[in-house]
């Protein structure tokens, strides 16, 4: 029992910088959700150092407390984390380039373009296709050529 | 006739959506922190309410998966997310330039609904990259990548997505997908 008292304090120093690096990440996102220049840039900043920031401090937390069922607790937080944080940057950056909030002169190359007109140009989906993609998601095809015109100004 | 063949797609929907079924009862029980017989019962109950009550097309898996891979491909994410998550944080707080980007267009070689929502969920976790448009259809990927300079780069980007399929295809693709990309 005695050798357990300095695998503790390590365990909670190691804990201890974990948290701070965490903390240095999402602050360095927030600072990149100001400093970057359009939604799509900042989109980067507000998703991503944060999930490593938050899997450190899951990891922070697990040292710390060091039980079982706190583990078990703490991986469905990771992956949730994981699957959804995609997603949401995904829907926020499709919606922003749908709405040309964007700064065209900032991306060096657009191969998005010209399939967007490409695809304005050509008839609604679901005619055209016999997959069963067209039915799976008719929405997600109607929502194109609809938001149109925002996305071309 | 069509209720035996009702039937029938139903027996292989159960047997396609057993793995969907356990990862929802082993959620179960660990957001209630403990593996009794009770968890797991009203798990298996709460699994097929839920797949009953919220119903989505059959995910379609290839049938192979290879762990060993798989956990290289899983590795391979997370420490790119890390090196690229300090990147993007030195991007942030640095001095203030004139950032360039791109949206690239990569023509992934799957036809796997599985295989592509993987790889948009790899790319997307990996900072400086964001899938904004998918194309399901002919499984294209847009994805926007902050910091680029050069043209170069920008295939850098493009074989780096690409990179991240074939490890995904690698574990996980089906044997005829796996070969082609092989090379």
């Amino acid at each position: 029992m005695l050798d357990a008292e300095p695998w503790n304090s390590i365990l909670d120093a190691v804990a201890a910088a974990l948290l701070v690096v965490a903390a240095l990440l999402t602050l360095a996102a927030a600072i990149g959700l100001v400093r970057f220049p359009d939604p799509l840039s900042r989109l980067h900043a507000a998703t991503k150092p944060q999930i490593l920031g938050l899997i450190l401090v899951v990891i922070a937390i697990a040292l710390g407390a060091r039980s079982a069922t706190v583990l078990l607790l703490l991986v469905p937080v990771v992956v949730f984390q994981l699957l959804t944080a995609p997603i949401s940057a995904h829907m926020v950056g499709r919606a922003g380039y749908r709405n040309g909030d964007f700064d065209p002169d900032s991306l060096l190359v657009d191969e998005l373009a010209p399939d967007v007109d490409a695809a304005r140009g050509t008839e609604l989906p679901g005619g055209s296709w016999t997959d069963e993609r067209a039915v799976a998601d008719p929405g997600d095809d109607d929502a194109g050529p609809s938001k149109g015109p925002g996305a071309g100004s | 006739m069509t209720e035996s063949s009702r039937a029938a797609r139903a027996r292989i929907t159960i047997r396609q959506q057993l793995p969907l079924l356990a990862a929802l009862v082993v959620l179960w029980m660990l957001l209630w922190g403990s593996i009794t017989p009770l968890t797991i019962v009203t798990g298996v109950v709460i699994a097929l309410a839920v797949t009953r009550a919220f119903y989505l097309p059959a995910v379609e898996l290839s049938g192979r998966f290879d762990p060993f891979w798989f956990a290289v491909f899983v590795g391979r994410v997370l420490v790119e997310m890390a090196v690229a998550s300090f990147q993007v944080a030195l991007l942030a707080i640095g001095p203030r330039s004139r950032h360039r980007s791109a949206l690239v267009k990569v023509d992934l070689t799957t036809r796997s609904d599985f295989i592509l929502t993987g790889t948009a969920l790899a790319v997307s976790l990996v900072p400086g990259s964001v899938v904004v448009e998918v194309d399901r259809a002919s499984t294209v990927l847009y994805v926007h990548t902050l910091s680029v300079r050069t043209e170069a780069e920008v295939e850098k980007a493009r074989a780096h997505v690409l990179g991240l399929e074939r490890d995904l295809l690698r574990a996980w693709g089906s044997r005829a997908e796996w070969e082609a990309v092989r090379s």
